[in-house]
């Protein structure tokens, strides 16, 4: 019976891991066209913009399905409980890439200030890089791997507290880079979020790997800006 | 799916005290059936009713109409020994007949007259693999059937009934009596064949109907509460009650 149901799990593990790798391509393709203001490219990206979500639910079903007809327990039961909750992060993560590619659609305005896009850029590979690692943290059961994935989020967080200040330099010397400010302060918020996402997920891998609930996300990053 | 047997309003009776008070079921072939309910429910006397093993037992009093791919099985006509050849049984005890593991599984080709050696063999072979005991059993299939573990008696058990190709087993707690081990290698076989048989399981053991049924039968005194996918039930049963009794509220 056991051969069963593992043999379902890794079924949600394939379709978990799935997801992962549709929700990286979107946040690269959505910052992408963001910094490089194709419009074109967003309007293709929110085009099917439940694509996650559907996938998501998915998941949860085949999740609750698990838990309610096999009753799982010990390190089982950790693995579907995993899954569930990090599927929940993964469908806000991609939610967050979205939301960048409506903000490429929505922009307006000129000028733009062009160092904030460079961090922009820089911001968007980190958590690019990070959601990558950990999803071969969870795939390779790496516990080490899902801690060292969360502590790159402080370097996130501090390009988020660098392009804040560096936005509000550019209206003070320009006022009219205004209106593309209000998108850059979305956007550099909405990567912020993926970061501590990323970090919730290397929580679910730790609590998979050692049954463990530890805390990782703990700067604040609106304290962090008034520094 | 066609549905294999069907069931309009049975009711049975020991003398005066009325047993099942109308009881309409229909199960689907080659799907897993699993009756749930408290005990005195009447699960396994619904169950019995399916091939007749009640009617030995005195001042018993069915009504209703219960059909074997359409034909009524209550009828005067119907052959017996037919029937149970199509509707087979495995009990709660593991109970195999004081002879060899071969003639355990070769009795019912031979009481349907069947006398070709070589057919006989090859059932035997194919009955024990498709219970999964032929790994233990391809060598002793002298030893006597009793001298076996009780899951690998239980597993006989299931062979034999599958020997003369049943369209239907009627399992009653079919793993009650066995070790966990042996009760989950028993589950494992029944998810395999029910590609190929039709299970209508009796179980007491609410996590084994939820693992392996498709279909999930839930009465209580005598009555069918509720009828529905098994995932359906355990995720969300349609009434309270059912509800309660899945949580262990009672029962």
């Amino acid at each position: 019976m056991h051969e069963i149901f593992l043999d379902e799990l890794r079924k949600l593990n394939t379709r978990f891991m799935g997801m992962g790798i549709d929700v990286s391509e979107a946040i690269e393709e959505a910052t992408q066209a963001f910094v490089e203001h194709d419009k074109k490219l967003a309007q293709s990206l929110v085009k099917d913009d439940q694509k996650v979500s559907r996938a998501a639910t998915k998941v949860e079903k085949r999740t609750l399905k698990l838990m309610a007809l096999q009753q799982p327990v010990a390190s089982d039961f950790r693995n579907v409980i995993s899954i569930l909750k990090a599927t929940g992060d993964l469908e806000r993560i991609g939610e967050n890439a979205n939301s960048i590619a409506w903000e490429t659609i929505r922009v307006k305005g000129n000028p733009r200030i062009p160092e904030v896009e460079a961090i922009i850029k820089s911001m968007a590979k980190k958590v690019n890089f990070m959601l990558d690692q950990i999803l071969k943290a969870y795939v390779q059961d790496d516990e080490k791997l899902a801690r060292e994935v969360a502590q790159k989020d402080d370097e996130v967080d501090e390009e988020y507290v660098k392009a804040r200040n560096l936005i509000i330099t550019g209206i003070k010397q320009d006022p009219e880079a205004a209106v593309a400010s209000s998108s850059y302060f979305m956007v550099i918020r909405l990567l912020e979020r993926i970061g501590d996402h990323v970090v919730n997920l290397a929580q679910w891998v730790i609590y998979k790997l050692s049954g463990e609930l530890v805390d990782l996300n703990t700067k604040d990053t609106d304290e962090m800006t008034e520094l | 799916m066609e549905d294999i047997i069907t069931s309009k309003d049975v009711h049975l009776s020991y003398g005066n005290v009325e047993a099942l008070h109308g009881i309409s079921l229909d199960f689907e072939e080659k799907e897993l059936t699993a009756l749930i309910g408290p005990s005195g429910c009447g699960k396994s006397t619904f169950l019995r009713c399916l091939n007749r093993m009640n009617d030995d037992i005195p001042n018993i009093h069915i009504t209703g109409d219960i059909k074997f791919e359409g034909q009524n099985i209550y009828d005067s006509k119907m052959d017996l020994v037919e029937l149970r050849k199509e509707v087979g049984m495995v009990f709660q005890q593991p109970s195999p007949f004081p002879f060899s593991v071969y003639d355990n599984i070769a009795y019912g080709l031979r009481i349907a007259g069947i006398k070709d050696k070589e057919l006989i063999d090859h059932r035997v072979e194919e009955s024990l693999k498709q219970a999964a005991i032929w790994k233990e059993t391809k060598d002793n299939l002298d030893r006597n059937a009793q001298a076996f573990s009780g899951g690998q008696q239980q597993r006989i058990c299931i062979a034999r009934a599958l020997a003369v190709r049943p369209k239907v087993v009627l399992l009653d707690e079919p793993t009650s009596a066995l070790d966990p081990i042996s009760s989950s290698e028993i589950e494992e076989t029944l998810l395999e064949l029910k590609h190929e048989f039709t299970f209508i399981m009796v179980t007491h053991n609410l996590q084994q109907a939820s693992r392996i049924s498709d279909y999930t039968a839930f009465l209580m005194n005598g009555d069918l509460i509720e009828y529905g996918k098994t995932a359906d039930m355990f995720m969300n049963p349609k009434k309270q009650i059912t509800s309660d009794y899945l949580n262990g509220r009672f029962g």
